[in-house]
């Protein structure tokens, strides 16, 4: 196990900087196998200058955030749906 | 500052214009270097929503690049880059009820112990069963707190002499022994370590307590 992993409850904060909701409660269905959860359950590895989410069944990427000095990029390739209530 | 283990130190931080937090919400610390290099790390909120001042509980991790200096160099009065309140999934208000099942790894007491605070100012009627994993009496945090039967503690390296409790990781037996069971519906909340925070949400799991009702927040083992 990787003991460097934490879980998107990490990654609420860097979110709130971009958006005006609370990202990390969403539920996200991921693209790879259909996992339905909140983001927060989600693995994150942080390894600067970014963020990794990643599904906790198989492991696919779900999300990526990377800081760059004039901007941020925030990609969604492996999330199929995000649901807000 | 307050020391609660040779390692462990709570700090009162005074933010100006604070909006109030929720119990389990955690704040994210910068520290910037002389020359630019940033680091930053997610400390949980260990004061109660009613309390009047922030605290946040800190570990020194000896690699770490952050709490060596929140936990070891930081004086009264310095001042801290502070982003916060975060997060809106772990978290606790008397109004989701009980009973809880609040189980902690470590420093993972932290908002397990805000959310412990706040029940027993605003919502003593709702059961709650607080059950801490530690190394050993040296690595407790809020051990006076903690004493008078507030919790379950179970010390996995080292236990003190006489000690006539749990003294070994947490696993389904004691799981079976010390929490509501699943009928309950407890609501439960895991953090710790990843590796704790895994075998402990999936001892529930197996135990039957619903999957809906478990939440967890690992924090990493070089996580400071």
């Amino acid at each position: 196990m990787d003991e460097t992993m934490l879980d998107g409850n990490a990654a609420a904060g860097d979110f709130q900087e971009l958006f005006a909701v609370e990202v990390t409660q969403m539920v996200g269905v991921c693209a790879g196998c259909g996992l339905t959860g909140p983001l927060a359950e989600a693995h994150m590895f942080s390894l600067a200058p970014g963020l990794t989410l990643r599904c906790p069944g198989c492991d696919a990427v779900l999300a990526r955030l990377v800081h760059l000095p004039d901007r941020t990029l925030f990609e969604l390739r492996g999330l199929l749906r995000l649901e807000v209530s | 500052m307050r020391a609660e283990t040779p390692r462990a130190i709570t700090l009162a931080l005074d933010v100006p214009e604070w909006p109030g937090h929720r119990a389990g919400q955690h704040v994210d610390v910068r520290l910037t270097a002389e020359d630019g290099y940033r680091a930053q790390r997610s400390y949980s909120i260990a004061s109660p929503p009613l309390a009047s001042v922030l605290e946040i509980t800190v570990e020194r991790l000896e690699d770490g690049e952050v709490s060596p200096w929140l936990a070891g160099e930081a004086q009264p009065g310095d001042e801290l880059e502070l982003r916060g309140p975060i997060g809106g999934y772990f978290v606790w208000e008397p109004a989701r009820g009980g009973p809880l099942l609040l189980i902690a790894g470590g420093s993972g007491l932290v908002p397990l112990m805000c959310i412990e605070r706040l029940r027993r100012a605003a919502a003593p009627e709702i059961a709650s069963t607080l059950l801490v994993s530690a190394r050993s009496q040296e690595d407790l945090i809020y051990a006076e707190e903690l004493s008078e039967g507030a919790a379950v503690v179970t010390y996995t390296r080292e236990p003190p002499p006489g000690w006539t409790g749990y003294a070994r990781r947490v696993d389904r037996a004691m799981l079976t022994e010390v929490a509501p069971p699943p009928e309950q519906r407890p609501h439960c909340y895991v953090c710790g370590p990843t590796s704790f925070v895994e075998v402990v949400a999936e001892a529930l799991v197996a135990l039957g307590h619903h999957r809906a009702l478990i939440k967890t927040e690992r924090f990493g083992a070089t996580g400071g």
